[in-house]
């Protein structure tokens, strides 16, 4: 079995990555909560666990996923730059990952009835595939604004079996679909499993999903050390809502202090707009959906609703590892607009032939604001594929 | 002694404690409610501080938080409003909230503005004992503040005696596991307040989430000290012209 890595970015015992993380919930979650935490370590690297998830990534998520070497991008900037494609996923981005290692934790736990949050509708279709092929009842609150633009995936996760259930309070976004979710576990306690889809929550959900995702930045390592003789890039760039992607980019260089990490939030229409999601620019220490981390809010403490023109970034806080990544200051942090989002994803489409999702873009983006030396290796996480999104960049062709 | 204290040493049973929440159904009807509520009968008082994300509340507190934010309401504002509320109201008053807003209050100011009006409780449904015990107990402890914790149908024996130890004032039983102003039947649940009644536990026990009506607050307070009522009062509001009529007429029914 393995045990919690001994370094300054690891998880405590009570969830804390630094001042950030914990379990603020509820006595209703209490048991729920608590049977996760004590047993998420000895269910997911039990040795059968992991011979039916490593399987089950490779013949139905279609893993190792490439690592590729992007030349038309990389003469542009003057470096190797590298893209991770979990784009070529099952369902089309990295969401998948997690809820595979998920579900299979839900059947041990004797859990038949499944729920989740969407914001882009990435981590719905991810949750809506795994419950097919499982058999499971799968629930998924997505806000009402994101019903609408992301309607390709909507459509899919109906076709899947799910039942989408649209939250119609507060921002009617992320945020209240996550507010949703949780209160249906508060209500459905003992048949219920909640995959979130993302590194936020309650301790254990952000180490575990992260350790869910943290096959991307394992094969990246093994990737480069193939392609270059070295498995460590200079450079790993992700974007980050709550951090999913990133958290798997980032985990296995996590104590390799010589790779730079870079996570890219969205700006939306700029950092002082007041129309933004870039939470370590504008949000406070704070509590949402049971931790402790930065979160966009009011003097008052009330949570603000964030705008990304990326319903997957449009997310009023951050995952506590993220809070404390940059704290410490162990990551940058950079943003891109939704303007320079879109004008990225044109870019990447035509000198690379990859359509990526919106998310993905904001990553692509920075590159441009960057100064690296001729050597540099960088590493981009390309999330998620761009399908969902043409009803968007089709009004800009 | 703190007016919870005081309230339980004279009264046993039948004790019925109503939410309500700050600024609503108006801004400044915050002390024509508790008045109301205290002319006719309800033993304490639990004021809920509106919170954009309340996530243990179900659709009828919800909209009467957002209703309460739309209307300016403020930890701030309500702590100017209960300013000199004990020269009329008697009957001991709990403030209910969610973190983020106290955190962003400050929670010493917040502890001592509490004292200073005259605030007998706090209950944070998301302040769990792991913080309390190691961050949080002594300041509420300090400023005479009784912290009132939840258990629930699913809370173990170990774990209720655990939580009773750390709670005072009263213990919370949640009803069932849901949020609050379900429908879940209160009468299945007798064998659940029996079970705490004869756990014999320090604190009194007042039974919340999914009262309604006379005959779901005499099933729960059969087999406990009473009962919580809060999402069936704010629907009564919801429709109110005359606060004080509305409120007469809702707790005689109800206690009649």
């Amino acid at each position: 079995m393995m045990t919690t890595k001994k370094n300054n970015f690891a998880v405590d015992e009570h969830g804390y990555y630094g001042d950030f993380g914990g379990a603020f919930i509820p006595e209703m979650l209490y048991p729920n909560v608590k049977q996760l935490q004590e047993q998420y370590l000895q269910i997911m690297y039990d040795p059968e666990f992991q011979k039916e998830f490593q399987q089950l990534l490779a013949d139905y998520v279609g893993r190792p996923t490439p690592l590729f070497l992007a030349e038309r991008l990389s003469a542009k900037h003057g470096v190797k730059i590298y893209l991770k494609r979990e784009d070529l996923c099952h369902t089309g981005a990295h969401k998948i990952n997690n809820t595979v290692g998920q579900i299979l934790l839900a059947q041990r736990l004797g859990k038949t009835r499944i729920i989740a949050e969407t914001g882009a509708g990435q981590h719905g279709v991810a949750t809506a595939t795994v419950c097919a092929l499982k058999g499971l009842e799968c629930i998924v609150y997505m806000g009402e604004k994101d019903i609408e633009r992301q309607a390709p995936n909507v459509a899919r996760m109906k076709m899947l079996g799910a039942t989408v259930v649209p939250a119609v309070s507060g921002s009617k976004t992320l945020k209240d679909a996550t507010n949703e979710a949780i209160r249906d576990w508060i209500n459905n306690p003992v048949d219920t499993h909640y995959i979130i889809g993302s590194v936020v929550g309650p301790h254990p959900y952000p180490d575990m999903v992260a350790r869910f995702q943290s096959v991307i930045s394992k094969e990246i390592k093994k990737q480069l050390l193939e392609k270059t003789g070295s498995e460590l890039p200079t450079h790993v760039i992700a974007c980050v809502g709550g951090g999913s992607n990133a958290a798997g980019a980032f985990y296995h260089f996590l104590d390799d202090l010589t790779v730079q990490l870079v996570a890219v939030e969205a700006a939306g229409c700029g950092i002082d707009s007041g129309m933004s999601a870039a939470t370590t620019q504008l949000g406070k220490p704070g509590i949402l959906h049971g931790s402790k981390s930065l979160l966009m809010q009011t003097e008052d403490g009330q949570v603000t609703e964030p705008h990304s023109i990326s319903a997957g970034l449009d997310y009023p806080g951050i995952g506590p590892l993220h809070a404390h990544l940059f704290k410490s200051g162990r990551a940058v942090f950079m943003s891109a607009t939704d303007e320079e989002a879109l004008k990225a994803a044109f870019e990447i489409s035509r000198t690379e032939g990859i359509i990526p999702a919106l998310e993905t873009a904001h990553a692509f983006h920075v590159l441009n604001e960057m100064k690296f030396k001729k050597d540099d290796v960088v590493v981009i996480c390309l999330s998620g594929r761009g399908d969902k999104d043409l009803d968007t960049y089709m009004k800009y062709v | 002694m703190n007016r919870i204290d005081k309230l339980f040493d004279q009264k046993k049973k039948n004790v019925l404690n109503v939410y309500c929440t700050a600024g609503y159904p108006h801004l400044n009807s915050t002390i024509e409610v508790l008045t109301a509520l205290q002319q006719n009968g309800a033993d304490l008082i639990e004021i809920g501080m509106p919170y954009s994300d309340p996530l243990a509340d179900g659709p009828v507190i919800q909209q009467s938080n957002m209703v309460a934010l739309e209307n300016g309401m403020s930890i701030s504002i309500l702590f100017q409003q209960l300013q000199s509320v004990r020269a009329t109201i008697q009957v001991p008053i709990i403030l209910m909230g969610y973190m983020n807003p106290i955190m962003q209050y400050g929670l010493e100011k917040f502890c001592a503005a509490a004292e200073a009006v005259g605030v007998d409780g706090i209950i944070l449904p998301d302040l769990p004992m792991y913080e309390f015990e190691t961050t949080y107990q002594q300041l509420f402890e300090k400023h005479g503040l009784k912290f009132i914790f939840l258990v629930t149908p699913e809370t173990s024996e170990a774990r209720i005696r655990k939580i009773d130890g750390l709670s005072s004032g009263f213990l919370y039983a949640v009803s069932s596991s849901s949020t609050t102003g379900n429908n879940k039947a209160i009468s299945d649940q007798s064998g659940y307040f029996k079970k705490l009644q004869n756990m014999q536990l320090k604190n009194p026990i007042l039974v919340g989430f999914g009262i309604k009506d006379r005959a779901t607050f005499q099933s729960a307070a059969a087999n406990t000290n009473g009962a919580i009522i809060g999402s069936a009062y704010i629907k009564a509001l919801q429709n109110s012209i005359d606060i004080q009529a509305t409120t007469k007429e809702f707790l005689n029914t109800l206690l009649s």
